[in-house]
């Protein structure tokens, strides 16, 4: 059986209140990874739309963008696992291309999150939670995220400082990242400045600068069979290992809240297939929709052991000059989280880095880069493990 | 004939409840009787909390309820400043994890426990709560 690649990648800006529909928003990151392909809709086999539903009026959007994009009479569908359905969708696109049964397929991710307030967008996403026996009680993302901050704190001693680190380095490449939502510098004193936004509590002990933003995206990237793979593109991008995992939805059914089991699992699954060890990895992107979330990541992952995360960000060793580059695009903090585009737009990042052409984020000469999506507080987890060769 | 009314008592679980119909409805019904109450399958006998109609395990619906009983330990908390739509009127409160041995509870702190007497590993017991909008829940008290 042959290899499977990624052949082009895009994204839209992604932004507060886009100034279009779905589909014209769509639109932009499949403008773009087309433009980077250079190859025409005919070339597309299938195509699967990745998204949370619930923020747009729009029932079946699969349908209605394939009519947009020209991508009909070719099948296609739509998949959800909240913050992870993009990669969810390559992880499909990958079945589909090894199987068989389809050579070149398209993976859009989309999310317009500013149709709704932003009070409105937390309650629908706090009911991707438990919603017979946790919603009840007011929960809402961060506070799930807090409470696996405070156990990460209460067991390990690490400081709401650490965490707070992880965003500077965020805002630090978020300030170049022309696509990102949040462009401005975040240093580690207004965290503690009573008079600056990035210090109020949201729910403790997570505060305005542990959270990411909602924002409206796209996200589009082409797979392709080994054959397809090298008469499409000069520079094709390789799948080596991809893995996914599920955990209880409700909090009461774990075992584990100073890390994501589905982080561990599905990061076990990926190095295994692509027979490689956290060692192996020269960049990577991390899904961190809060702070707390990155800093498990690095220990999820392997890239340090359970506790030591925070040796990582104090040592500077996750910064594009570091041992292990970990989201250097901004991730989610300073780009901005529209949920079903997000893991597209990590997979992109890092088929750039890959080919060298990340520019001024560019980590020096990568050959293996790794991407970990979440959905959902650790309930839906995807990693995938990238090569150029 | 008189059309057979519906059992729609999980309204009443929680500040907001976004289910009505559930086959553990008694649970609502015990907390109205001051209860904390999981199921337990009859015929392997897995504890199950939150309650379940069915296990997954042995496929039996078979299930009896259990009061919720004894001191838990404090694993996680969180307090909110911000709140979903419904629930503004609660703020600012806690939510937290408890362990309980068998099994484990997802549950509001009680609301008159000052902010910096919750302690990770703190000893808790759970007890049923009727809110000021009459919903019911369930609190965790320090025991
Ligand atoms: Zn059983």
């Amino acid at each position: 059986m042959g290899k499977v690649g990624v052949i082009a990648v895009g994204q839209s800006p992604f932004v507060r209140g886009y100034p279009g529909s779905i589909r014209e928003l769509a639109f932009e990151a499949f403008k773009e990874a087309m433009q980077d392909a250079d190859i025409t809709v005919k070339d597309i086999d299938a195509t699967i739309v990745c998204s949370a539903p619930e923020y747009d009026k729009q029932r079946s959007p699969a349908g209605v963008f394939a009519e947009y994009l020209g991508l009909t009479p070719q099948p296609t569908f739509y998949v959800e696992t909240l913050c992870s359905s993009s990669t969810t969708g390559l992880k499909l696109a990958y079945s589909f291309v090894k199987s068989g049964l389809h050579d070149v397929v398209l993976v859009l991710g989309f999310q317009k999150m500013s149709e709704i307030s932003s009070a409105e967008s937390q309650e629908r996403m706090g009911r991707g939670a438990d919603i017979q026996w946790e919603s009840p009680f007011g929960t809402m993302m961060p506070a799930y995220y807090a409470m696996y901050a405070r156990a990460h704190m209460a067991k390990y001693g690490t400081t709401s400082e650490d965490l707070a680190l992880i965003r500077v380095k965020a805002s630090t490449y978020g300030q170049i990242n022309e696509k990102a939502v949040y462009r401005k510098a975040v240093s580690l004193d207004m965290f503690t400045d009573p008079e600056s936004p990035i210090s109020g509590p949201v729910a403790t002990p997570l505060r305005v600068g542990d959270c990411c933003a909602n924002a409206d995206g796209s996200s589009c990237l082409i797979v392709a069979s080994e054959e397809k793979a090298k008469a499409l593109s000069k520079n094709p991008v390789w799948i080596l290992g991809i893995g996914a995992a599920s955990a209880p939805v409700n909090m009461a059914g774990r075992d584990l809240f100073t890390g994501l089991t589905v982080g561990e699992i599905a990061g076990r699954q990926a190095y295994k297939m692509a027979g490689m060890t956290p060692k192996d990895i020269d960049v990577a992107e991390v899904h961190d929709c809060f702070t707390i979330a990155e800093m498990m990541a690095y220990e999820n992952l392997g890239f340090a052991k359970p506790g030591q995360g925070r040796e990582l960000i104090r040592n500077k060793e996750t910064y594009k000059e570091g041992s292990i580059p970990v989201n250097v695009d901004g991730g989610l903090l300073s780009k901005g989280h529209p949920i079903g585009a997000t893991g597209g737009s990590q997979v992109r990042t890092i088929v750039l880095q890959l080919r060298g052409e990340a520019g001024a984020i560019q980590v020096k000469d990568p050959e293996i880069g790794l991407v970990h999506n979440i959905g959902g507080v650790g309930l839906y987890g995807n990693v995938v493990i990238l090569g150029r060769s | 004939m008189a059309k057979k009314e519906l059992d729609t008592r999980f309204s009443k679980f929680g500040t907001v409840s976004f289910t009505s119909i559930s086959k553990t409805n008694d649970f609502v019904g015990y907390l109205e009787q001051g209860k904390v109450m999981g199921t337990k399958c009859k015929i392997c006998g897995l504890e199950f909390f939150p309650p379940r109609a069915d296990c997954y395990k042995c496929l039996s619906s078979d299930m009896e309820w259990f009061e919720v009983a004894g001191k838990g330990k404090l694993l996680t908390f969180s307090r909110l400043q911000y709140g979903p739509v419904g629930f503004e009127g609660d703020l600012p409160y806690a939510i937290a994890l408890a362990d309980f041995g068998s099994y484990k509870v997802f549950g509001r702190i009680a609301g008159d426990i000052p902010a910096d007497d919750i302690r990770v590993g703190m000893d808790v017991t759970v007890a049923a709560n009727t809110l000021p909008n009459g919903q019911l829940n369930y609190v965790f008290n320090k025991a």
